[in-house]
Parts: C-alpha cells; sequence; structure tokens
C-alpha cells in the first residue's frame, strides 16, 4: 500500500440556502478542492450523500456530478452509510490511492435538506434507524440520543448541564469559523432552556437540517511532495459496523462501531489517543460527543462529561475536540459532514485555522458517525 | 406510505411477539434472524418473547413523526424484558413524572397510528405499567 | 352441559366527569347527575379502539379458561364502533390471540345489543359441536354527538366470553330472544354522530325489549325473579336498569354487583355483557344469573346462566371488573376529551 496524502480543501458557507441546488453545492466546493490541489484532472470520484433521493427526489448522482463537474467519464461512485456516508467516500478514496489503482481522487459530500418541510426532512433522517422495530413505534433521531442520555446519565451521573457545556463549547469555536451555519455562542443557561425536543434533549443539543457540501482531492504522498505543497497524511483508516436498533446493542451508552473504528485506525496509524493533538468528531447530539470521546479512548468511560465542563475539550484544553464548531455549529449536512471534519483537520495540520488554530497540531482524528453509531468511520491525519 | 405488505409482514411479531432462539448459544432474538450472529447456527427455533420487563432507558417524544402527529407528547423507552431480550416501544398509561429506569411494564396491544385517514389501522405492542 | 369457560373485560383509565361536559355546553350538572343517575365516564385514549380492548378483554378469559387460543373455533367481536367500515375486526382479534388460521369469523352489529349476538351463536356453535370453543365478544368507543345528552353516557369498554362444554364456570341454562323494528336510535352511513327518538327510546324501545325479553325468558324457563341470585340489564344510564328490575320484581341488591354504569358510562355493546363479568366476579357456586341485554333498532337477548365451583378457582387468574373500574384512573378536561374522541375540526 502507498502514502496517501491530502493535498487541496474545498468548503463553502453552510446554511439555509435557497439559491443553491444539490449540483450548484457540489460543483462550488469541487472546484475549490481542485484549484486548492492545483491538478488539472482527476482519476476518479467518490461523494458522499445519505438521501438525495428523499430531499430532492435525485438518485444516480454519481453520474450527474460528475457531469456537472465537468469530468464525466471519470468513474465516479455514491456512497452511503446514513451521516457517516462522507467518511467512508474518504476511505474508499484512501484505498483506491493506497492500493495504486489511482493516483487523484476527488472525495466530496453533498446534502440539500431544505428543499422539503420538516416532516419529510425528519422521515429521511429517520430511514438510518430501524423502521420496523423503532420508528414504527414513534421514535425520532432526537429520541434515540435521548435513550442513549438517560442511560448514561443513569450509569455515569452525566449531567444536563455537561450535556450543555458541549453545545457552549462547540458554537464558541464555531463564532470563529466564517462558513459555520451559526456562527454564535450560546450559554448553559440557553441550552437547558431551549425548545424540548426528546427529553433531556432540547433543541440546541440537535445539529440543525443544513444544506452544504465539502471537497477534498488526496495522491499519493510522492506525488504531493513533487507538488510542493505541506504534506499532510492520511496514516489511519478504520472501518466498523454495530446493529442499527439501540434494543440490539449489548450497552446503550457505548458505542462498539467507534471503538474497533478506532482501533483499526490507531492501529494502522501506530498512534495512541493521547497521541493525538486535534479531533472533529460526530456531535450529532450533545451526548454523542460525550460517548463518542469514550469510545475513542480520549477520556475513561463515564468521565467525559467531567472532561467538558473543566473545559480540557476547548481549543486551548488538553484534548481539543471540534474546533471547527462540530456539527451543532457548523451545520450538519449529513454527507457532507465526514469530508469537513477532514477539511478542518487538514487545515488544523497546515497551521492555517487562524482564530481556531489548535497550537502545534500535528496528529489530527476524524470520526464520522452514522445513525446512532451503527456505522463508523476513523481517520487519523500526520502533518509531516 | 407503503402498501399493506410492509405492515402485515411483521404481524406475528407485532400481535404475538414472536421471536426465535439459537439453541447452541441460547440467545432469543426478535424479531427473530435467520442466522445467529454469535455462532452462525442457521437452524432457528421458534419462540415467544416474555410479556414483562423492566425499563432500562426512557424518552419523552415532544418533535414526533408525520404518522404521530396529534400524538405527542408520549414516553418512548427501551425494556428489558423478562426473559433477556430488548425492545423498545411506547410507555402509555402512566405519568411523566413516574417513569424511571427500572420500572416494571407489561406490554398491552393497542392501535399504533393509521396511514392517513383513509388508510390501513396499524396495530402493535406498547408498555403500561404493570403495578 | 355447554357454557362460559372464560370471561374477562377490559375499560380504559381515562374518565371524564359529567360536571366537566355540562360546563362547556351550558348544562346543569346536578339535574344531569340525577336524571341519569350517572358520575363519569371511561374514554378510550387514542390509541385504543373496539379492537384493542377486545384483544386484552379476551386475553383476561383466555387467562381464566385456560386453554390453548388455537383450539378456539370462532371468534366474534360485536360492536357498534367497529374500527374499519369495511375489514373485519374479528380476524385482527383471531390473529392477536393466535387462533387463526383454522377459525370462523365474523363481525356483529346491532347497536348496543351486537356483544350477546355474538356470545348468542358462539353458544350455539358449540352446543350442536361445530366448534370445541367460540368466543363472543362485546366492545364499544361509542360516540354521542357534542353537547346531546348522549355525550354525557357514551363510554369505551369490552367484555369476553368463551364458551365451551368442559371445565365451565357457568352453564348457560337457556336462551331467549325478542326483537321489533323500533326506530329509537340510529347512525346513517357517513354520519359522524347517531340520532335518537328523544323519549321514544324510552317505553316503546328500552323497556318494551327489556320487559318483553326477560318475561318470555322467565316463561320459557318456568322461573321467577326470587330464583335468581343477580341479573344483569343493558345498562344506557343510571335510571333504566333499575327501573326495569323493579318493573319485573327484581330487588336492588339483584341489581347492584352488575350495575356499574354510574361510573362507568354506557359501553354499548359492552354494558350488560360487563355487567355479567362483573357479576361473575361475586357470584357463588349455583347461583343462578339472569343476564338481558337491549340493542336500538330493537331487541333484546337473554341469557339464564348458572355458576360453578370452577368459578372459584379461576376468578383471580384475571383482574376483577370493579378493580379495574376503580383503580388507576385519569381525570380529563373537555379539551383533552375532544381531542381524543376526534371531536375536534382539524385541516386536513
Amino acid at each position: 500500500m502507498r502514502d496517501v496524502a491530502v493535498i487541496g480543501t474545498g468548503m463553502t458557507k453552510w446554511g439555509e440556502l435557497w439559491e443553491k441546488s444539490l449540483r450548484d453545492l457540489y460543483v462550488e466546493t469541487a472546484l475549490l478542492a481542485i484549484d486548492d490541489a492545483g491538478v488539472d484532472h482527476i482519476d476518479s470520484m467518490y461523494v458522499g450523500s445519505m438521501s438525495s433521493g428523499i430531499f430532492v427526489g435525485q438518485e444516480h448522482i454519481a453520474s450527474l456530478l460528475a457531469d456537472y463537474l465537468g469530468y464525466a467519464p471519470v468513474p465516479s461512485t455514491r456512497v452511503e452509510t446514513a451521516c457517516a456516508s462522507g467518511g467512508l467516500a474518504l476511505r474508499l478514496g484512501f484505498m483506491e490511492v493506497a492500493s495504486g489503482m489511482s493516483d487523484i481522487v476527488l472525495v466530496s459530500g453533498v446534502e440539500k435538506m431544505t428543499d422539503v418541510g420538516g416532516d419529510e426532512a425528519t422521515y429521511a433522517l429517520g430511514t438510518a434507524a430501524d423502521q420496523e422495530y423503532e420508528c414504527y413505534h414513534g421514535i425520532t433521531f432526537p429520541g434515540l440520543y435521548a435513550l442513549i442520555a438517560v442511560a448514561h446519565m443513569n450509569k455515569y451521573g452525566t449531567t444536563r448541564e455537561q450535556l450543555a457545556e458541549v453545545a457552549v463549547k462547540n458554537h464558541r469555536n464555531g463564532s470563529k469559523n466564517p462558513l459555520a451555519q451559526f456562527p454564535f455562542e450560546v450559554t448553559v443557561e440557553d441550552v437547558i432552556n431551549s425548545v424540548k425536543i426528546a427529553d433531556p434533549l432540547r433543541i440546541l443539543d440537535c445539529s440543525p437540517i443544513t444544506d452544504g457540501a465539502a471537497a477534498a482531492i488526496i495522491c499519493p504522498v510522492e506525488m504531493a511532495k513533487k507538488l510542493n505543497k505541506p504534506v499532510v497524511k492520511v496514516i489511519g483508516s478504520g472501518h466498523a459496523t454495530d446493529a442499527i436498533a439501540l434494543s440490539q446493542r449489548k450497552d446503550m451508552t457505548w458505542l462498539e462501531a467507534t471503538y474497533r473504528a478506532g482501533k483499526s485506525a490507531y492501529e494502522m496509524a501506530q498512534k495512541k489517543p493521547k497521541d493525538i493533538d486535534v479531533f472533529e468528531v460526530h456531535d450529532c447530539f450533545t451526548i454523542a460527543e460525550l460517548c463518542v470521546m469514550e469510545a475513542l479512548g480520549i477520556v475513561e468511560k463515564g468521565k467525559s462529561g467531567e472532561a467538558v465542563e473543566k473545559g480540557r475539550t476547548a481549543i486551548d484544553g488538553d484534548i481539543p475536540v471540534n474546533p471547527s464548531g462540530g456539527l451543532k455549529s457548523k451545520g450538519h449536512p449529513v454527507g457532507a459532514t465526514g469530508i469537513a471534519q477532514a477539511v478542518e483537520i487538514v487545515e488544523q495540520l497546515r497551521g492555517e485555522s487562524e482564530e481556531r488554530q489548535v497550537k502545534g497540531a500535528r496528529v489530527g482524528l476524524t470520526q464520522n458517525m452514522g445513525g446512532s453509531g451503527a456505522s463508523t468511520v476513523v481517520h487519523i491525519f500526520e502533518r509531516e | 406510505m407503503s402498501t399493506p405488505s410492509r405492515y402485515w409482514r411483521e404481524v406475528p411479531q407485532r400481535y404475538r411477539l414472536e421471536a426465535n432462539k439459537c439453541e447452541k448459544c441460547n440467545k432469543k432474538f426478535f424479531p427473530p434472524r435467520l442466522i445467529c450472529p454469535e455462532c452462525g447456527n442457521r437452524d432457528l427455533v421458534k419462540t415467544k418473547i416474555a410479556e414483562k420487563g423492566k425499563i432500562i432507558s426512557h424518552t419523552i417524544i415532544r418533535v414526533p413523526p408525520s404518522q404521530y402527529k396529534d400524538q405527542a407528547p408520549y414516553a418512548v423507552g427501551v425494556v428489558e424484558m423478562d426473559d433477556g431480550v430488548n425492545v423498545m416501544g411506547q410507555i402509555v398509561d402512566c405519568d411523566f413524572e413516574d417513569l424511571e429506569v427500572g420500572m416494571r411494564v407489561k406490554i398491552e396491544f393497542r392501535k399504533l397510528f393509521s396511514q392517513g385517514h383513509s388508510g390501513i389501522l396499524c396495530y402493535g405492542y406498547k408498555f403500561v405499567p404493570d403495578s | 352441559m355447554e357454557g362460559i369457560v372464560g370471561y374477562g373485560a377490559y375499560i380504559p383509565r381515562n374518565r371524564i366527569k359529567v360536571e366537566e361536559i355540562a360546563k362547556v355546553w351550558g348544562a346543569d350538572a346536578p339535574s344531569y347527575k340525577k336524571g341519569l343517575m350517572l358520575e363519569e365516564k371511561s374514554v378510550p385514549s387514542p390509541d385504543q379502539d373496539t379492537i384493542t380492548m377486545a384483544v386484552e378483554a379476551s386475553k383476561n378469559a383466555l387467562k381464566r379458561a385456560k386453554i390453548d387460543p388455537i383450539d378456539i373455533g370462532a371468534v366474534y367481536i360485536g360492536s357498534e364502533s367497529h374500527p374499519y367500515a369495511v375489514k373485519p375486526s374479528g380476524t385482527i382479534l383471531a390473529e392477536a390471540l393466535g387462533a387463526t388460521p383454522e377459525v370462523h369469523t365474523a363481525d356483529f352489529e346491532f347497536a348496543c345489543k351486537a356483544g350477546t349476538e355474538g356470545m348468542f351463536v358462539a353458544l350455539n356453535l358449540v352446543k350442536t359441536g361445530v366448534v370445541k370453543y367460540g368466543l363472543g365478544v362485546g366492545a364499544d368507543t361509542s360516540q354521542g354527538a357534542p353537547g346531546d345528552a348522549l355525550e354525557y353516557s357514551a363510554a369505551a369498554g369490552a367484555a369476553a366470553f368463551i364458551f365451551g362444554r368442559e371445565k365451565v364456570v357457568a352453564e348457560v341454562l337457556d336462551t331467549y330472544s325478542y326483537m321489533t323494528d323500533t326506530p329509537d336510535f340510529w347512525r346513517r352511513e357517513y354520519e359522524y354522530y347517531p340520532q335518537h327518538g328523544g323519549r321514544f327510546t324510552g317505553e316503546p324501545a328500552y323497556f318494551k325489549h327489556i320487559l318483553g325479553a326477560a318475561k318470555g325468558m322467565l316463561k320459557k324457563a318456568g322461573m321467577e325473579p326470587q330464583d335468581f341470585s343477580y341479573v344483569v340489564f343493558h345498562q344506557p344510564n343510571g335510571k333504566f336498569p333499575l327501573k326495569a328490575g323493579k318493573r319485573l320484581g327484581f330487588s336492588k341488591q339483584q341489581i347492584e354487583p352488575g350495575w356499574l354504569v354510574n361510573k362507568l358510562g354506557n359501553t354499548y355493546s359492552g354494558s350488560s355483557p360487563m355487567g355479567l363479568t362483573a357479576t361473575f366476579d361475586i357470584a357463588k357456586p349455583g347461583d343462578h344469573i339472569l343476564l338481558v341485554s337491549y340493542g336500538s333498532g330493537a331487541g333484546s337477548d337473554a341469557f339464564i346462566l348458572k355458576v360453578t365451583s370452577r368459578i372459584e378457582e379461576v376468578r383471580n387468574l384475571a383482574p376483577l371488573t370493579r378493580s379495574i373500574l376503580d383503580h388507576n384512573k385519569n381525570y380529563l378536561e373537555y379539551g383533552e376529551y375532544a381531542k381524543f374522541r376526534e371531536k375536534i375540526r382539524k385541516a386536513d
């Protein structure tokens, strides 16, 4: 296997973007990545998107977007594993370059979520859960994470305030991110008193509905060096699955797929959690960030709430998590999130993150998760 | 919404709690599976799950999916049945303040929702307090 | 001899008081309470209907009968509020109990008498040897038009009876039916609420048929009111069954155990059947019970039952009727009641 580097990134402002179609979002960010990389062709492309069919009635987007990008007849693959679609697109691109099959691969994620009403969007997101044994009974995505939160609070004493601190920290980070959907700060009181969604979760515990895309160009390390780019290598990649339904998990408070994907990635990268300088994780809900921290071995089981409360996961803390603002403040266009996490880490490792810079960051990790944790993709990056 | 076939196919589980089990691992599966995920055994035997259990987590849905539009807020939980199988379902006939992890509940047959005002009625299990 | 091998009841936990309904319509609550001899009624939750209640009542009956549901050869639900206009309720009940596929099912309807109809047919199929066990259920979630007198009493509940030949808790000694065409209460297709003939629902309807059936049954059986420990009448309100009993020569003590309406309301097809389950809950071996149902349109079915010693062995295997009636009650305000009963006009 060859070593792989990320040589270009592209991302535009995320939000409720009425003027932009799915194709617009995709092409704009893909072109930014291609320009950033300075390449004049690509060999293959992977696009992560969870539900273009339900949101805009469009399947077959692999070819649609290849054409609109002006790159047809390049091989193009649409990747889907719920909210981890972007991360998986990156992994598949990585495998294609590492194997020697292709040299320059464009990996992207895109989701256009605001062309349907709230009910339809909720339905689309709900397709990531068990239709017959979870959704049939009236559960929603916030509901699934609320069940995880109640179990975690019961088992470890995690508090309502500790959950809120995750949102506060991510919004503080996001307020420094010009591309974030919600670049403003919130307080613990704001979170705790916001509209109830699924007890104990309130609306400020939940990531939003967002339109957006993100892209990256990857190639073999040798080519990156020849192009005179700062070399940010993908040194670890892990992917694991778990039962979709919460009732089929052995322990609702433990994200087994995240643990296993993390373990694979750490092993490949020959790194341990303490070697990672900066993390971008899947905070679809505040409780998710806490559980992910534990499953990735960043903190001990049950200790995540305490760590956030103490400020350890702030940009200037000893274990910075989600300097981009996370899904909470940056937004969560489902298929795009995994790629956006990579974009943030690559920029952090290049030293380009300005106000959000984690000082001296050399090794970064992205963790992208689908549904209530049934699929997880983890990547580890290192600046040479 | 879907044709009645998807609803009808799950009737043995929704009405009668039919499950299956792997006799090698002594594990029960609800809904039934075709292959045991622990040992790969493909000869799973028909059984049913227990009708009583205890709550292991619960939440109150305030913003419901569309087919439950007028029923919110309602409680949903994961219940560990007395035979060790976990089941997700609504918890009804209970004040929200009384919901707690460990509470004993039992299964009751209820109407979950209807597919619009002219579509089929969808029945199944819910949990009620087991006093 | 053929009879009942298992019985069970089910009542939703919600209640609404007469005062609460009267308040909204500007009616005089005390006079309604006095006139109807009614304090409160049961209200189904949005997730409950004739079928869900029939399933739970039948499960209670199965607990007492101690039989394998696969041996039930006939399943009948009688109701005037079947959830579908076209699609049987009985098949859902039969499926939920595990009686399918070798079972005869039919849905019965005859205003509030539909329950005893199903019971009559199930009994006779057992009597003639066509089936080993037959299940007859009376269940309703009836509606009264907003502000109408019937809104105070239209309630929800179910009572189920499994008939068989062996190990009966009560033998059915005889039956008698009395029918005429009397349009006292009806609902046309596509109408949401029923209509009724006001005072015409009294003498020419309820009393004529209840008394006609009771007298005909007593004459046929050669029995007198004193021969019975208990009598159960259809209960559209508190007053009518007491009046009927008095006119026939029954005492208040004979009527009381099966008189649930003051706290339950009128459960229509479940009314006299549930009065019977409540009576079974306290009856002693050897007791004779007279059951007289009434359905508008109009007619009455009468049954003479004799309780056996087995009743004491199985009675406590399922909840007692008054226990379900009196415990875990949830009182509603009119707004929530109207929402539950879909009385509010919505956008779609």
